[in-house]
């Protein structure tokens, strides 16, 4: 296990933001941090990162406690959008940050050809566009080969070619073997690009599945004619007007039962339950 | 270690630094020599400043006595802003979230700023020494007067500067930590720094008790040690205590001021 949290939570004042939150990321996975505005996502990051001390509950990262320096020099974070001076270029903030992390000029230069910022290395962040400054973000994450990397929303604002953008980026690292823990309000995003979901909704942690799992059984959906011979035939089907639904994969042999009793099919398809249509069932967001 | 150059690194390439510095160095000059030298030159009416005073003033030999005395109130004030901003803007930036996760203990991470600004002020309070005395020779030499190097009463002086010098950076450090963020930083140091401690020291002379805290207050204390170590003649300079009291008071607000901050940096939350 990479990251492992036990009944974690934090308080501001009496309401819980952070509420018996245990969760789970292994190696090599990318793990999607899911929840709507306000979920307490960030909040939850930056108590894995030692920012914030929770209220009661705990937390391992790479076996180490949150915060210290042994957890720290091995995981590399994007919080809530990137933090560098401004007048700085992109290439001098990560020199600052790598003399941070102990690790010298060339992981700096490589840092910057993983996320493909080299041709404005000598232009000031306060320059930079808006991709452009995740991306340095997502360079600093990477400087000094964390084993863990935790994004939170690193999609934030960017338009539809920067979010394409970083999530290529993200796909990338994971066929490397990267470990991510990516949090997101995006369903599209999740489904995507990660291994595993985690979703969370007012600070509770609701549900904590692989993304097949989350959308349920496949229901497929079977239109023949006569629709009630086919009732009969096909155990356990529901008739809904003049379809039924059955708890089934095999398509094929659904319908060489049907062809061998003469009954005609019209229509056989997966009845999929979108990410969507889950997630805003399991947070109540509509 | 990493963690002074990661800061030192970002301090010398910012802006504000040189700017800052460059304004002491050019209201240090303008009011420790310019305006002596135009004073002594065309000057019919030196005001309260005998041709004596004047020229005693802007000798090489005096040369500590010139960086002290600007130190406690106006240098301060310019040190105090750039500790502050040194601080407080890395809340807005987001820089502290990032210095925080990147590897380093936070006391660690911590005497990493503070050593870098160290430096820093000991480059301010140099550069301060060696502009002064190039002025000072300069006018020596226009002057035509015969000079001599300063003794080793500037080491004593260098050593007030420095102390007046860490006690507001402290204090600036002190605030930036406090307020989280630059502007308030900024606006309550100098706010103290220039009004508040000149306002009480107005009162004082109507309250005896008010007179004696003035004395030991930040400002008061700088002035003070630069007074006892003969930076008579500018605004804040002060002749109510003995230098190894002011001393004692100025090691004092430096330690309460950087332990206060390093305290809160280490406990408090970041969000
Ligand atoms: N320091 C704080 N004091 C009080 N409330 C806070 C504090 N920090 C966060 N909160 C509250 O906690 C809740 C969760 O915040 P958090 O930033 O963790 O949500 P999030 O899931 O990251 O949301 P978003 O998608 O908007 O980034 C919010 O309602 C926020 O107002
Ligand atoms: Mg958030």
């Amino acid at each position: 296990m990479i990251v492992t949290t036990e009944k974690l939570t934090k308080r501001y004042g009496d309401r819980a933001v952070v509420d018996e939150v245990s969760l789970s990321v292994r190696r090599g996975e990318v793990y999607g941090f899911l929840g709507p505005n306000g979920a307490g996502k960030t909040t939850t990051i930056r108590m894995l990162l030692g920012l914030v001390k929770p209220t009661s509950g705990t937390a391992r990262v790479l076996g180490e406690a949150p915060g210290t320096p042994k957890a720290l020099l091995k995981v590399g974070s994007l919080i809530e959008g990137p933090g560098f001076y401004p007048y700085l270029s992109g290439r001098d903030n990560l020199r600052v940050h790598a003399h941070r992390r102990g690790v010298g000029k060339t992981h700096v230069e490589a840092a910057l050809e993983q996320v493909d910022l080299v041709g404005a290395a000598n232009e000031k962040f306060r320059r930079y566009s808006l991709g452009m400054k995740q991306r340095l973000g997502v360079a600093a994450a990477l400087l000094g080969q964390p084993e863990l990397l935790i994004l939170d929303e690193p999609t934030n604002g960017l338009d539809p070619a920067g979010m394409a953008d970083m999530r290529d980026l993200v796909r990338a690292l994971a066929a490397q073997g990267q470990t991510v823990l990516l949090s997101s309000h995006l369903l599209g995003e999740v489904e995507e690009i990660c291994d595993r979901v985690g979703v969370i909704s007012n600070g509770k942690l609701v549900a904590e599945s692989t993304v097949e799992q989350l959308r349920g059984d496949t229901v497929l959906l079977i239109k023949a004619d006569p629709i009630e011979k086919a009732h009969v035939l096909i155990e356990g089907s529901s008739l809904h007007g003049d379809v039924l639904h059955v708890r089934e994969t095999d398509a094929g042999a659904l319908v060489r039962t049907l062809v061998h009793a003469d009954v005609d099919v019209q229509e056989v398809r997966p009845l999929r339950r979108t990410l969507e249509e889950v997630f805003f069932e399991m947070t109540g967001v509509a | 270690m990493g963690s002074v150059k990661a800061e030192l690194l970002r301090l010398w390439k910012w802006p504000a630094t040189w700017v800052l510095i460059g304004v002491w160095l050019v209201m240090s000059l303008t009011f420790g020599y310019l305006f002596n030298y135009l004073a002594l030159n065309g000057g019919t009416n030196t005001r309260d400043l005998s041709q004596q005073q004047l020229i005693s003033a802007m000798q090489p030999e005096n040369v500590g006595a010139a960086v002290v005395r600007g130190l406690p109130m106006f240098g301060g004030a310019i040190i105090l802003v750039l500790a502050a901003l040194a601080i407080g803007s890395g809340y807005g930036w987001g820089t502290w979230k990032t210095t925080l996760t990147a590897g380093p203990r936070r006391i660690s991470a911590m005497a990493g700023t503070l050593g870098a600004l160290a430096i820093i002020v000991v480059i301010l309070v140099t550069l301060t020494l060696v502009v002064n005395f190039g002025a000072a020779v300069t006018v020596a030499s226009l002057e035509g007067w015969d000079w001599s190097l300063p003794g080793t009463v500037l080491f004593e002086q260098l050593a007030a500067s420095l102390l007046v010098a860490a006690m507001w950076t402290g204090f600036g450090v002190f605030l930036g930590v406090v307020t989280k963020g630059p502007a308030l930083a900024v606006g309550l140091g100098l706010m103290w720094a220039i009004v508040t401690e000149n306002l009480l020291r107005g009162v004082g002379s109507l309250l005896g008790p008010v007179e004696s805290l003035t004395k030991v207050l930040p400002g008061g204390s700088a002035g003070n040690l630069a007074g006892a170590v003969g930076g008579s003649g500018a605004p804040g300079v002060l002749n109510d205590l003995s230098g190894t009291t002011a001393a004692l008071f100025l090691v004092g607000y430096v330690v309460f001021f950087l332990g206060a901050a390093t305290l809160l940096k280490v406990r408090r939350d970041l969000v």
